[in-house]
């Protein structure tokens, strides 16, 4: 089971490959977990849908692919057309379960996820799938350290994106009006702004984050139709981790999630990929719970 | 005839009708024995979702593990499990009769056992968590143990075991199965029928209703949450055991935790009957099941979709399900008497609140 634990010793190379392997998907990560970070944060519904909107965003991206255009500008036709199919959802669903109990919102979008999940693989066949960048594999050290130059050029469209969002939030209007609804939606009402346009808003944003995320991990990585409950587990794991409201957190923690999900795929063999996700999800849980019972008897 | 008289009348015709069935349908014996083992789901799922509200999208977890401890059992009595996985079935291996029922039955009370043990361990890890961290816990939980169990080889992988041959005629093997399958979920039913007529109830009834009240109030939460998890469990358990013997071949993702399938068929089912009502259920289930057969096979790969389809409008547009919308209706009948003053009372105070 843990075959390669002394290659790792044996060859450090090996450790520096993980490391920028990891680092380059939980980039990716890190972006899907701010969007479901958002939407928790701001309407408190759990959206167990989001990693199948990533799926969605990399089946965009596949299929530009397969029309002959680059899959890089997949991303800004992702954003769109995820963002109107996010609005689409909020209208149907969403708007009706924003004030009722928490499990409606979880059940409601893990209905949303099914419907999402089935119409691709419908569409699309079970079948693996990559969008093909073309892009020149650099290699460094001999040939012991190989970087697909699609990797850097995801990680800066990552980042890009992450910082686009974050000035949006802090300057725009409605960035203003998200984050004044989040804080309080009754005094925000009074204020005059419009709440229901907001979650609308913020939905679909999300919606075109985890668009985006997608075409970048169609890139990188494969896109597969049932693989989108996983990610919505990781986004899970950071937010649950770094708790919402925080950026760097969120960031740190979806980093390090992708530089673990390397770790034990790499040790253990890559059956235990998602076990590691699902077992690090119950991990963080556990933990939280720890600290809470903490906090309550400080507070007895 | 009196509103008793009725009641007994009402169980003595299904149970007339669940031992005629095999009987009068041989050909649909499997899949009636399946609807009562999708009525012990959504039972077994009401006493945490609906009594307790704490949703578990994980409790087919309990149905595998049961299925995989009497596989286990069945095997290792007479013969070397590593060994009898690994052949992966070609090598035929003969259970004389003796051997089997043995098996069998000490199989599926050890199941029983053995995942109410689970449930016991998995409390103490999860029951701090509420709300949304729960169901999302239990669901992590459930897809862990698949994947786990398809990365173990000693369990046959994700290949497999098929289980012992039954010693006998086809026809009595389904049989047999069959009355399992209807014994174990009538018992399901009559022991919640039992429990929900005492103080277990009330109590479970208060945590759903405010937690931190309940315990304030002197309710031990924490044990009962653990009882009322276990109890769901045990059932599972033996419905695993059951089920894995039937269907004869058993597999970590589509047969032991098919969390996408039966994981959330018994959420639905429960909602759609009613979830918090001990006929809702097993009302929920009988219609769910009878849809699904009737209209599956005609869907042609659509179906998945109109589950997902299925499970949005029910959730967001008929939440109370059948029987709670009848007990709206027609209160009266429920045993429910309605003041006048103060139903008109409560709805202007809901519609106040919306």
């Amino acid at each position: 089971m843990f075959d390669n634990l002394s290659l790792l010793g044996l060859a450090p190379v090996f450790n520096i490959q993980l490391l920028l392997d990891g680092l380059f998907i939980g980039a990716i990560f890190a972006l899907a977990a701010y969007g479901l970070a958002l939407v928790w944060g701001v309407m408190n519904v759990k959206n167990l849908a989001q990693g199948d909107f990533v799926i969605m965003g990399g089946y965009i991206a596949y299929s530009l692919a397969e029309l002959g255009i680059h899959p890089i500008f997949g991303l800004p036709v992702a954003v769109v057309v995820m963002f109107a199919f996010g609005w689409a959802v909020y209208v149907l669903v969403i708007r009706r379960v924003i004030d009722r109990d928490l499990f409606t919102s979880l059940l409601a979008t893990f209905g949303i996820a099914i419907v999402v999940q089935q119409t691709l693989n419908l569409i699309y066949g079970p079948e693996v799938k990559i969008a093909e960048s073309g892009f020149a594999i650099r290699s460094a050290l001999d040939n012991q350290l190989t970087v697909a130059d699609i990797k850097l050029v995801s990680f800066a469209m990552a980042a890009a994106l992450a910082i686009a969002v974050v000035i949006f939030m802090k300057r725009s209007r409605m960035g203003q009006a998200i984050r004044a609804t989040a804080q309080d939606p009754r005094a925000a009402k009074i204020m005059g702004i419009d709440t229901d346009r907001v979650y609308a808003f913020t939905f679909s944003l999300n919606a075109a984050i985890c668009g985006a995320a997608g075409v970048l991990i169609a890139m990188i990585w494969v896109i597969q139709p049932f693989y989108g409950i996983t990610h919505s587990i990781r986004s899970f794991v950071i937010v649950t981790a770094a708790g919402f409201g925080n950026l760097p957190g969120v960031i740190i923690a979806g980093l390090g999630l992708g530089v673990a999900e390397q770790y034990s795929g790499f040790v253990m063999g890559a059956e235990f990929q998602q076990a590691t996700v699902v077992g690090l999800l119950v991990a963080v849980l556990v933990w939280r719970q720890i600290q809470q019972s903490r906090i309550r008897q400080v507070v007895q | 005839m009196t509103a008793q008289q009725r009641q007994f009348l009402l169980y003595g015709l299904i149970l007339l009708g669940g031992i005629a069935a095999p009987f009068v349908f041989p050909n649909y014996t499997f899949q009636i024995a399946v609807l009562w083992v999708m009525i012990l789901f959504a039972l077994t799922w009401d006493i945490m979702g609906g009594q307790m509200g704490y949703n578990s999208l994980g409790n087919i977890f309990f149905f595998g593990a049961g299925m995989y401890a009497c596989a286990v059992i069945q095997i290792g009595l007479y013969y070397n499990v590593g060994e009898y996985t690994s052949a992966y079935g070609a090598v035929r291996v003969d259970f004389t009769p003796g051997q089997y029922y043995l098996g069998l039955v000490l199989g599926i009370l050890a199941s029983a056992v053995i995942s109410a043990v689970f449930a016991v361990i998995f409390g103490w890890i999860v029951f701090g968590l509420r709300g949304p961290y729960f169901a999302i816990g239990t669901l992590g939980v459930a897809i862990a143990a698949g994947e786990l169990v398809g990365a173990w080889d000693w369990l046959g992988g994700g290949s497999g075991i098929s289980m012992p041959t039954y010693p006998g005629e086809p026809d009595a093997r389904a049989n047999l199965f069959y009355f399992l399958c209807f014994g174990s979920a009538v018992a399901t039913f009559l022991f919640l029928r039992i429990l929900y007529a005492t103080r277990f109830k009330l109590a479970i009834n208060a945590i759903r209703d405010d937690e931190a009240k309940a315990e304030a109030m002197g309710v031990h939460t924490l044990r009962y949450k653990i009882i009322a998890w276990s109890i769901a469990a045990f059932f599972l358990g033996i419905s695993g055991a059951i089920y894995g013997n039937m269907s004869g071949f058993i597999e970590p993702l589509e047969v032991a935790f098919p969390t996408v399938t039966f994981g959330i068929f018994m959420v639905l089912m429960a909602l759609l009957g009613g979830k918090g009502t001990l006929w809702g259920p097993v009302l929920g289930a009988t219609l769910f099941h009878v849809i699904k057969e009737v209209t599956w096979t005609h869907l042609l790969g659509w179906q998945w979709v109109a589950l997902g389809l299925l499970i949005i409008i029910n959730v967001v547009y008929f939440q109370q399900g059948l029987l709670g919308w009848a007990q709206e209706k027609w209160p009266e009948a429920f045993g429910i008497r309605v003041d006048e003053d103060s139903s008109t009372a409560n709805r202007e105070q809901r519609s106040a609140a919306e």
